[in-house]
């Protein structure tokens, strides 16, 4: 709170220097191995490297950089839900849904990414490491030799993405039954209870009767 | 009949540890014990399958998803305000607790601020549910070691941290009162002097369990040296909160995070422990919750007057982006990384929660203890099942 405080004016911080040398760090190391990286200023720092260089950048992030805590591991998909939210009137016509993916942060080329985040318990700075995976047969190098908590964390993003992590001792099934088909967390597999039956939550985000305004009404505490 | 001598005694102990050590050399067939997913030791529907060389442990392997209820799936088709209602329900003894990082993730993308009023009661409500969640271990740890009375003082006090919550909030396990730009409500009349009372309260109840539980010798004898594990050994399997500061690392968020958050107006210490093992795991909590009552006593003298909320849009559309914040719930670090498309929705939600990071150690700790030892290191690893399979 108080590099914070002492940001206002200056608009950076202790955090912000040590952000910095760990993506010098990280460009030293990697070289073009480091496709993109995103460092908000007194906020957080993102970085992308290249598939084959994973293992690699985890290496560096435990050895070089001291980020020994392992937080969590998983991927997302880029690619718009077909099915959209299900808030849709099942009588009307299907509407009219974006089909085209768009990366995030430190940008990306396929529609899975695989991230994962690591932390310095001494220096309390944490990394946000980002790599893209094939769409066709998405696989990516294990983190299980750098950091033994990434074993449950890549079971489950295998489950729900169908992402491979070739090396892991026991890629199977974390959550679900062993005879599962598909993977729910992809935005192309729906949501059952969505397809059954509408949504009657629906009505939280209509307008409210009598109010002509849009979204930018006035604030409900004010 | 004459008295034995120490040394008479002495040569009987080392004859019966080597006849000991010549039946752990025959030949024993290896065994698989399920313990679960029903078993009081497993506080919930989580089986774990062990193979047993005799007594002894050899491999362990846990299997959850028995409650998998596929939040990160449901968060992609609610509302941001919505979503308040699932995550309540992740870690249902702390859930107010829950609800803090993911309104803290999507005010940070919004670029909003809840007033410091709205701040200062979070904090107090966050330590509360911290006290709540954390006095059933306290107890309940006893029971898994064959002391029942523990947890009958701990369900009677942490009744009066509820009913504190309750009255704050109006419910007693799902509060669903954080909203984005502030809170629902303000405090209740005379709220912060009861409140204060049932501080003293948690503060002897943990003087009871120190006198109940630490000077016990059945207690210190399984807890002691029983499941020791290592900081950077921790670490790498990502365990934290009290599990990791019971290994001696000195890291809590509360201090060491960015959120906005007051712990840092007042004064108070985070607790640490050299040994890493079941009993310096219980200590850690059991002076964290001591700590929590003193955070909250000081948090209710200085709340400040003013709003409770910020003005916020009164249908929320989060601008594009991508946001990580955690804190330190009462299991530990509890974070959500949330991608937002600039709908009313979130695009993406992964949520580390802390007890999945917390038991994905067993197959490590587990192995070459006894079965007795399953179950202490189980109770001191502290976990819910929701925060698990979520």
């Amino acid at each position: 709170m108080s590099t914070e405080t002492e940001a206002t004016g200056a608009e950076v911080t202790p955090t912000d220097h040590l952000r910095q040398g760990v993506l010098d760090t990280l460009a030293g190391e990697l070289g073009a191995d480091l496709l993109d990286a995103h460092l908000v200023a007194g906020d957080d720092l993102w970085v992308r490297v290249a598939t084959t260089a994973w293992r690699r950048a985890a290496e560096v992030c435990r050895s070089r950089l001291g980020m020994h805590y392992f937080c969590f591991l998983s991927a997302i998909d880029w690619q718009p839900s077909p099915w959209g939210r299900g808030e849709d009137d099942p009588t009307a016509p299907p509407p009219e849904r974006p089909t085209e993916v768009v990366q995030g942060v430190a940008g990306g080329d396929t529609r899975f990414q695989v991230f994962a985040r690591v932390y310095s318990v001494t220096s309390k700075v944490g990394l946000t490491l980002k790599a893209d995976v094939d769409d066709a047969h998405p696989a990516i190098e294990t983190w299980t030799g750098v950091y033994a908590g990434a074993n449950w964390h890549e079971r489950e993003t295998w489950e729900m993405f169908g992402v491979e992590f070739t090396g892991h001792p026991a890629l199977r099934n974390l959550y679900l039954p062993s005879d599962f088909e598909g993977h729910p967390l992809r935005k192309d597999f729906p949501l059952l209870a969505r397809m059954v039956k509408p949504w009657p939550g629906i009505v939280d985000v209509e307008p409210m009767p009598g109010g002509d305004e849009e979204e930018t009404a006035e604030g409900e505490g004010a | 009949m004459t008295a034995i001598t120490d040394r008479q005694q002495l040569a009987y102990i080392a004859g019966q540890a080597a006849d000991a050590r010549v039946n752990v050399e025959v030949e024993t067939e290896g065994m698989t014990l399920n313990i679960g997913p029903q078993h009081p030791a497993t506080h919930g529907t989580l089986r774990i399958i062990a193979r047993l060389d005799g007594e002894q442990v050899v491999s362990v392997d846990p299997v959850m998803g028995y409650m998998h209820r596929g939040y990160e799936k449901l968060t992609e088709v609610r509302s941001y305000p919505q979503v308040t209602t699932l995550v309540n329900r992740i870690d249902w003894l702390g859930s107010f607790a829950n609800e803090v990082p993911f309104i803290l993730a999507a005010e940070k993308l919004m670029g909003v601020e809840a007033p410091p009023r709205a701040q200062w009661i979070r904090t107090v409500l966050f330590e509360l549910s911290r006290v709540a969640n954390v006095i059933l271990f306290l107890g309940d740890m006893g029971v898994q070691l064959g002391a029942l009375t523990p947890v009958f003082y701990a369900f009677r006090d942490r009744e009066h941290v509820l009913n504190q919550i309750e009255a704050a909030t109006g419910g007693r396990f799902h509060p669903n009162f954080d909203r984005i730009g502030g809170l629902k409500d303000d405090l209740p009349k005379g709220w912060i002097a009861e409140t204060r009372a049932v501080m003293v309260k948690v503060r002897s109840f943990c003087d009871e369990m120190e006198d109940l539980l630490m000077g016990s010798e059945i207690f210190e004898a399984r807890c002691r040296g029983v499941g020791v594990i290592p900081p950077d050994v921790g670490l790498a399997y990502g365990l934290s909160g009290a599990n990791i500061r019971a290994s001696g690392v000195d890291w809590d968020l509360r201090r060491d995070g960015d959120t906005p958050l007051v712990w840092n107006e007042v004064d108070w210490k985070v607790w640490t422990h050299p040994d890493g093992d079941s009993f310096a795991r219980y200590w850690v909590r059991l002076q964290e919750t001591r700590e929590a009552s003193k955070i909250v006593d000081q948090l209710l003298d200085g709340i400040p007057s003013g709003p409770i909320m910020a003005k916020v849009p009164r249908i929320i559309k989060v601008p594009e982006g991508e946001a990580w914040v955690s804190t330190e719930n009462p299991l530990g670090e509890m974070g959500y990384y949330v991608v937002s498309k600039g709908d009313t929705g979130p695009f993406r939600v992964k949520i580390r929660s802390a007890s999945f990071n917390n038991i994905s150690i067993l197959p490590w700790v587990l192995r070459g203890v006894y079965v007795p030892d399953i179950i202490t290191i189980m109770a001191s690893l502290y976990f819910i099942l929701g925060d698990i399979d979520r």
